[in-house]
């Protein structure tokens, strides 16, 4: 049964088709659609509880690469994790990455996902250069920044809503080698953070911060890296993924308890100010153990992440004053400032500011009380949550906090639903 | 590793489009035969951007052995020559359904079977004449014995196990290497209807294990290797207790 990653209680699809062929007319179906890409978004947005669920996975050719300009076309199901296994060796890397390679490009381009560099390279629609969109009418359009710019507006960040991406194709960024020149830095709270990252982005292509959320000020650890030509010793290897994926767990490993020590631990840790990296643990530290989110039991987990506008410092102390206080919270709390590149898409999550991710174990009640009480403190300061990441925001909160949901509804497939969909848009 | 010249017939399976992709990241020549020729052009553009060093297509139903020396000239000319040959096309009958049709069990005899030895032996005849070459073939667990829910199927993947031993005898001082594949549950089209447990593997695991037997030279294989011991067993229970069984 496909699931997303938080494995929190959903109804399954009632039909899931395994979907492999881009030229294939979509299903007849009393039911409604949605494309399911790998299932690493965090909530509802990958599921159609009774409905049907196309499984993009089958869907992974490569079409046409020009080593000239790096302009890769490719099918929508095809992983960024292979993307890299081919074009790595070739001097190549992804232009955007998300914190694990497990997704696949059609995910990538319909949650609109950022990465490390978004304060240079903005999300990874303002890469996409064309993509193809097969809606339940049987019509095929083109869609590009200059062709059908609606449709494309729409399709980036659309949550798989505007009918089926069959391929995208985007532009790879040429780089020095498959190291990363890492430099770290310790700091104690926030206004230690924001020094220091404005420094580190002037001058470093990756930048990202993990914080210790259950400390009395937050304090943390900020990596900054860039592309690396490998040294003398040749290039770091890649550390082999844990053999074992961990089994399914009746109860959560994850508590105050494991945290606080986990947390300790981790700041306190030996650090080197400078190390140079394989790409893979600096940019997917989570991907070299399979199925980790296991580790939070049956009942699942939630991830909560928002961006807050830049001046409103003040509501993320807030923010991390509530979660400490709370006791609930995670691991890797992961924080980030986005920069000024616009994302094309109407509904894409990005916007100038930082923001914050963090796993919460369910709790059910007192966990989902939090979230409400998160969201007045990012929704009074202009923010918004990332949809990628939920499963449980109100839609009074979602319209409010997306203005330019009304221009998007037009371009949504008839068809085309998800759990998601229902539970904020209509 | 000297390059491969390597021709793959039934070229849109899943196990051969996962072989393949191995073999077109390590630079070598391909040659791709099938049915569908929109369905081969689209692996075959694929298998070019994963590194092969060139890619061609032919158009062939297997049962159409008029055709089968067409198609060798064909992929002699592209690549000029053959050094591997993959035969992966097969389909899995409908048990009941054979059974109450004569023409549509000679059929499935046809396409897992007899198109496989015609192809087999225009193959060896090529290999021997050039003193190299490796044919290598899948075939299945379910040839290794009979069962009352699969034997149409079992007995075509029987028959090309036994021709290929004989030929594999025939060719073992002619330095010509004679493969035969035997996957267990494998999730493929092929497979789509069943409900998989972790007996199952995924094609790319088989194509892995495909690519190895093909380097080392090997004889026979079961994929996984679990498989070998499996059908060791089953291939020893007795006949006056096997005939008994719901298998
Ligand atoms: C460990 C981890 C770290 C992460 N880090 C980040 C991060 O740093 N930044 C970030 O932005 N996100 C991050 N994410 C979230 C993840 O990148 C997104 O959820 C991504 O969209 C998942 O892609 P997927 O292929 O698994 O798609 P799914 O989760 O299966 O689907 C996501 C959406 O895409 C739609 N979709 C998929 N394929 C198609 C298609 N062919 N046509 C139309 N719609 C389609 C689905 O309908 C759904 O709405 C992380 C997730 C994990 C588990
Ligand atoms: N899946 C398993 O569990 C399993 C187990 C043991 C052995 N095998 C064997 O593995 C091989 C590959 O099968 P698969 O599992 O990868 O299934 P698959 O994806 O369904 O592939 C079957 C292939 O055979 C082709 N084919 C069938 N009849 C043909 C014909 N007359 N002429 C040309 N091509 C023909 C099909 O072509 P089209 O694309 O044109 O339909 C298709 O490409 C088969 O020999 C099968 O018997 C499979």
């Amino acid at each position: 049964m496909l699931s997303s990653w938080g494995q929190l209680p959903a109804a399954p699809a009632r039909d899931e088709r395994w979907w492999a062929d881009r030229a294939a007319a979509l299903p007849e179906t009393g039911s409604t659609l949605l494309a399911y890409g790998n299932g690493r978004s965090y909530g509802d947005v990958c599921l159609n509880g009774g409905a049907m669920l196309l499984h993009t996975r089958g869907m992974d050719r490569f079409i046409a690469f020009d080593p000239a300009s790096g302009v890769l076309r490719c099918e929508a199901g095809v992983l960024l994790s292979e993307i890299l296994e081919v074009f790595v060796p070739l001097g190549w890397f992804l232009p955007v990455t998300p914190g694990t390679r497990y997704v696949t490009i059609g995910g990538a381009v319909a949650n609109d996902v950022h990465g490390k560099n978004h304060h240079r390279a903005g999300s990874f629609g303002c890469h996409v250069r064309c993509l193809e969109l097969l809606r339940s009418d049987g019509s095929r359009r083109l869609c590009s920044p200059q062709e059908n710019s609606d449709w494309f507006a729409a399709t980036i960040g659309g949550l798989g809503l505007t009918g089926l991406i069959t391929w995208v194709e985007i532009e790879l960024k040429p780089m020095a080698g498959s190291a990363i020149a890492v430099e770290n830095a310790r700091f104690n709270g926030l206004d230690e953070f924001f020094a220091i990252n404005a420094s580190a982005e002037a001058g470093h292509e990756y930048t990202v911060a993990w914080i210790d959320c259950l400390a009395a000020t937050p304090r943390g650890i900020l990596m900054a890296g860039d592309h690396a030509a490998p040294g003398e010793a040749g290039c770091p290897r890649a550390p082999s993924p844990l053999p074992l994926a961990p089994p399914r767990l009746p109860v959560s490993l994850i508590n105050e308890l494991s945290l606080r020590a986990f947390n300790q631990l981790y700041y306190h840790r030996r650090l080197p100010a400078n190390s140079r990296m394989h790409y893979a643990p600096y940019f997917y530290p989570l991907d070299s153990i399979a199925h980790w989110n296991r580790l939070y039991g049956r009942r699942g987990f939630f991830q909560y992440q928002f961006v807050l506008p830049l001046a409103e410092r003040a509501a993320l102390t807030e923010i991390l004053r509530d979660i400490a206080a709370s006791g609930q919270g995670s691991f890797l709390a992961v924080l980030k400032t986005f920069g000024a590149v616009r994302s094309p898409g109407l509904l894409s999550f990005p916007m100038p500011g930082v923001t914050l991710a963090l796993d919460f174990p369910n709790h059910g009640r007192a966990t989902l009380a939090l979230f409400d009480r998160l969201d007045a403190i990012v929704g009074a300061a202009g923010g918004r949550v990332y949809a990628a990441k939920d499963a449980r925001m109100s839609g009074e909160f979602f319209r409010r906090s997306n203005p330019r949901l009304d221009e998007f509804t037009p371009y949504i497939d008839p068809k085309f639903s998800s759990d998601f969909a229902r539970r904020v848009m209509l | 590793m000297a390059m491969q010249r390597i021709l793959i017939i039934g070229a849109s399976s899943a196990i051969a489009e996962a072989t393949a992709r191995i073999w077109a990241a390590r630079g070598a020549e391909l040659f791709l035969v099938g049915r569908r020729a929109d369905r081969l052009a689209v692996i075959a553009a694929d298998l070019r951007v994963r590194g092969a060093a060139s890619v061609g297509c032919h158009r062939l139903d297997a049962t159409d052995i008029d055709g089968h020396a067409a198609m060798l000239d064909a992929a002699i000319v592209a690549m000029g020559g053959i050094d591997i040959a993959l035969i992966a096309h097969g389909s899995l009958p409908d048990q009941k359904a054979c059974e109450a049709s004569v023409a549509m069990t000679l059929k499935e005899i046809d396409t897992n079977a007899l198109s496989v030895i015609a192809l087999a032996t225009r193959l060896a005849e090529l290999f021997e004449g050039q003193g190299s070459g490796m044919l290598a073939v899948i075939g299945s667990v379910a040839g290794d014995r009979g069962r009352q829910s699969n034997y149409i199927y079992g007995a075509a993947k029987g028959m090309i196990g036994i021709f290929l031993q004989g030929l594999r005898n025939r060719l073992a001082r002619r330095n010509v290497q004679v493969l035969t594949i035997k996957p267990g549950f494998v999730a493929t089209p092929m497979t789509a209807a069943f409900s998989k447990n972790a007996l199952w593997a995924r094609p790319e695991a088989i194509a892995r294990g495909i690519v190895r037997a093909v380097d080392k030279k090997s004889d026979v294989v079961y994929l996984p290797g679990f498989w070998c011991a499996v059908m060791l067993l089953i291939r020893h229970i007795p006949e006056r207790l096997f005939k008994r069984l719901a298998l």
